[in-house]
């Protein structure tokens, strides 16, 4: 099976045979490198940008102007926050400029901790990216989604962020890309830079379909009736985890995958609530102005009197980095016991 | 870097054609410090004092849609650009009193804050500089593509503090990947209330174009004859030979920063008085015809104003408009909540 960082490479890949891609660019995303996580190797329009995040963003903006599908990499999100104003601009374009230009470009960049990334490979982007209007966001959990998420935001003619979750870019899937050969030895070498010299490699992609993930639409990964979570990204995995342990206990939870976090699927969470009528949202950035407080306080709105428990939410701590020391970046971060106890705390309180 | 002291004919039809557009944009920028007077609008920021410059750049762009045309990026004090290419003053004005029917944002910006896609103007934001690292976007595109158009960018001097005006140097002129490019700094040796010579101890703005390998120029501004053959000067040499062009113009700033500052007038020299001079000189107008010019578009600005107060102002319900393309419901727009 594909792993992530080849599943965004192929839908990539499709992009620029299909759907128009006419620039995939940003700090060492072409030849030799093609991306740290080589989500962007063999890429026919790939790029090497300048170390310059505002440039990169700004490139972006003007490309699609001029009438081209760029796709735009910050190499970590933790070096986008130079960039606001300019994603500002970005995603008030349309609406600034009453519906005369619209942009259909894409951002990715890595986010979240998981590998030991310190204070400045560690950050979350989710709160932050899903407060600036105009955009839409995104985020996927598995290779498949990768794939699908990343056509769908292809297909679009809005700025789509693109949100990579960087624990898992190197985790496989249980489906398989569309296109995909059997051995996965064949496909990475089909599709995977050699060590050493890279200068007369080409890739030689297997045919791939479209296939898309329709933007606004959640996933509900695993069905039950006790506890609803919602999540997104390499939580959802974790979620899964707590969720099969709590199983044990007899405690029943509804995994959603939001997949989107923006435009977001509340009609998703609205079914689901209402039948279990408990809920917690599970994310890993910072806890003050969280994203899901967001989630949490219309869900507080809209259904409070469907509820049989407060709904919570299990969030990063709010310090200002994730550290590198292992215990350290485990306090910080929600674990797979912090899950467990949240949602068997939420499912089991009187109503 | 050269220092210009180009003082080309101009055909006496042109200058004609160039000073009856000084006189409208001034016209429509006096008459909308008069609207923030008057409490017709809120705030305003122009160019009196930047039309020497600006109106033969205008004149000068190869206007249309897409990358075989000139695209720009534009700040605040580009009126002079856009009337030459055609803008009218009804428009600007609209855009003042934030109607409706303003047709660069619909009520939703500053005045003097354009976005024209059938003249490839980006849309346009009060964030100096920010214009100066989307502009080789669009040059980027225009180096892939061929042809003779090209982008142009322009800002003003306290601006090129920001890093955004070192990326611009730096991503239009990476070695063989060059942008067909016309950098433009209007340095009216202001930003806001702070002088410029307090701030920068570059000799010129257009030296830093130099370690890029940038053909650069500074002249003067105010001075019409001089802004037009340095402008083309710079725009055939960016049209032919594909590599950026730094032109700095030193201009007047006439009524302060904004009216923020009162936006009253100052004594520094006059570029459209200048002209006129000139004119009068070489007998190309008389002191009738410029008299009358100033009192058409005086009396053409106020038919504006009259035309736009019985125009709408937006509705309230028009905020969730065109937050996304292609969500004609608003649908995508409220997914958050309304």
């Amino acid at each position: 099976m594909a792993n992530m960082a080849q599943a965004i490479r192929m839908a990539l890949a499709y992009g620029e045979k299909h759907l128009g891609v006419t620039d995939v660019f940003g700090e060492d995303v072409g030849p030799p490198l093609g991306g740290v996580f080589t989500a962007t190797q063999g890429l026919r329009t790939s790029w090497n940008s300048p170390l310059d995040e505002r440039g990169i963003i700004g490139m972006a903006y003007g490309i699609a102007v001029a009438g081209g599908k760029p796709v735009a990499e910050i190499q970590f999100c933790d070096y986008i926050f130079n960039t606001i104003d300019l994603l500002k601009l970005v995603g008030n374009a349309h609406w600034g400029s009453a519906g005369k230009f619209n942009l259909p470009l894409v951002v990715m960049t890595p986010v979240g901790a998981g590998i030991h990334g310190s204070i400045y490979h560690s950050h979350s982007f989710d709160s932050i990216m899903t407060h600036i209007p105009g955009w839409k966001v995104v985020m996927p959990c598995t290779p498949i989604d990768a794939y699908g998420l990343m056509i769908a935001a292809l297909k679009d003619t809005n700025p789509v962020m693109f949100m990579k979750p960087k624990a898992l870019l190197r985790t496989k899937g249980d489906e398989r890309i569309p296109g995909e050969p059997e051995d996965e030895k064949v496909l990475k070498d089909m599709i995977d830079a050699p060590l050493g010299d890279r200068t007369n490699w080409k890739p030689r992609w297997p045919e791939l379909t479209d296939y898309t993930v329709p933007i606004g639409k959640a996933k509900i990964v695993r069905e039950g009736t006790h506890v609803t979570c919602v999540t997104y990204g390499r939580h959802v995995h974790w979620a899964k985890a707590a969720a099969d342990t709590l199983a044990n206990e007899g405690i029943s939870v509804e995994l959603i995958d939001l997949r989107t976090l923006y435009p977001y699927d509340f009609d998703a969470i609205k079914t689901s609530v209402r039948k279990t009528r408990r809920v917690v949202f599970l994310n890993e950035d910072t806890a003050v102005t969280n994203f899901g407080e967001h989630l949490l306080r219309r869900t507080t709105e809209e259904l409070f009197y469907e509820l049989d428990a407060p709904p919570r939410l299990l969030s990063g701590k709010n310090v200002p980095g994730v550290g590198l020391a292992p215990v350290l970046e485990d306090a910080s971060v929600p674990q797979i016991a912090d899950i467990e106890k949240m949602l068997r705390e939420t499912a089991t309180v009187p109503a | 870097m050269q220092k210009s002291t180009l003082r080309p004919r101009l055909e006496p039809a042109l200058q004609v054609r160039i000073h009856d557009l000084m006189v409208k944009t001034r016209c429509v920028e006096e008459r909308m410090i008069k609207m923030n007077r008057d409490g017709e609008g809120f705030f305003w920021i122009g160019a009196p004092g930047e039309e020497a410059f600006g109106v033969p750049l205008g004149l000068q762009v190869k206007k249309g849609q897409g990358p075989d045309f000139d695209y720009l990026h534009l700040h605040y004090r580009s009126s002079p650009i856009i009337m030459a290419m055609g803008g009218t003053m009804l428009d600007s004005l609209r855009q003042m009193g934030m109607r409706a029917t303003d047709r660069y944002s619909a009520g939703r910006n500053f005045t003097n804050h354009y976005a024209i896609p059938e003249w490839n103007v980006a849309p346009m934001a009060p964030t100096i500089e920010t214009q100066y690292l989307i502009a080789p976007g669009t040059g980027w595109v225009q180096r892939r593509h061929g042809g003779d158009g090209i982008t142009i960018v322009n800002g003003g001097d306290a601006g090129t503090a920001e890093g955004d005006f070192a990326s611009c140097l730096i991503w239009s002129t990476r070695p063989g990947k060059e942008l067909p490019m016309l950098i433009i700094v209007v340095n009216n040796k202001f930003g806001i209330s702070t002088s410029h010579a307090t701030q920068h101890g570059v000799r010129n703005i257009a030296d830093r174009g130099i370690p890029h390998g940038m053909q650069t120029k500074v002249i003067n501004g105010n001075d019409v004859f001089e802004s037009w053959a340095a402008i083309d000067e710079a725009m055939r040499y960016v049209r032919t030979e594909r590599r950026p062009y730094l032109l700095e113009a030193h201009v007047s700033r006439l009524n302060g920063h904004s009216s923020s500052s009162g936006a009253n007038r100052v004594d520094e020299i006059d570029c459209i008085l200048e002209f006129e001079k000139q004119l009068l000189a070489d007998k190309v107008r008389t002191d009738a015809e410029i008299k009358a010019t100033w009192e058409r578009w005086r009396d053409e600005a106020n038919a504006c104003v009259k035309q736009l107060r019985t125009e709408p102002f937006p509705e309230a319900s028009d905020i969730w408009k065109w937050t996304f393309h292609d969500d004609a419901d608003n649908t995508l727009a409220k997914a958050g909540g309304d």
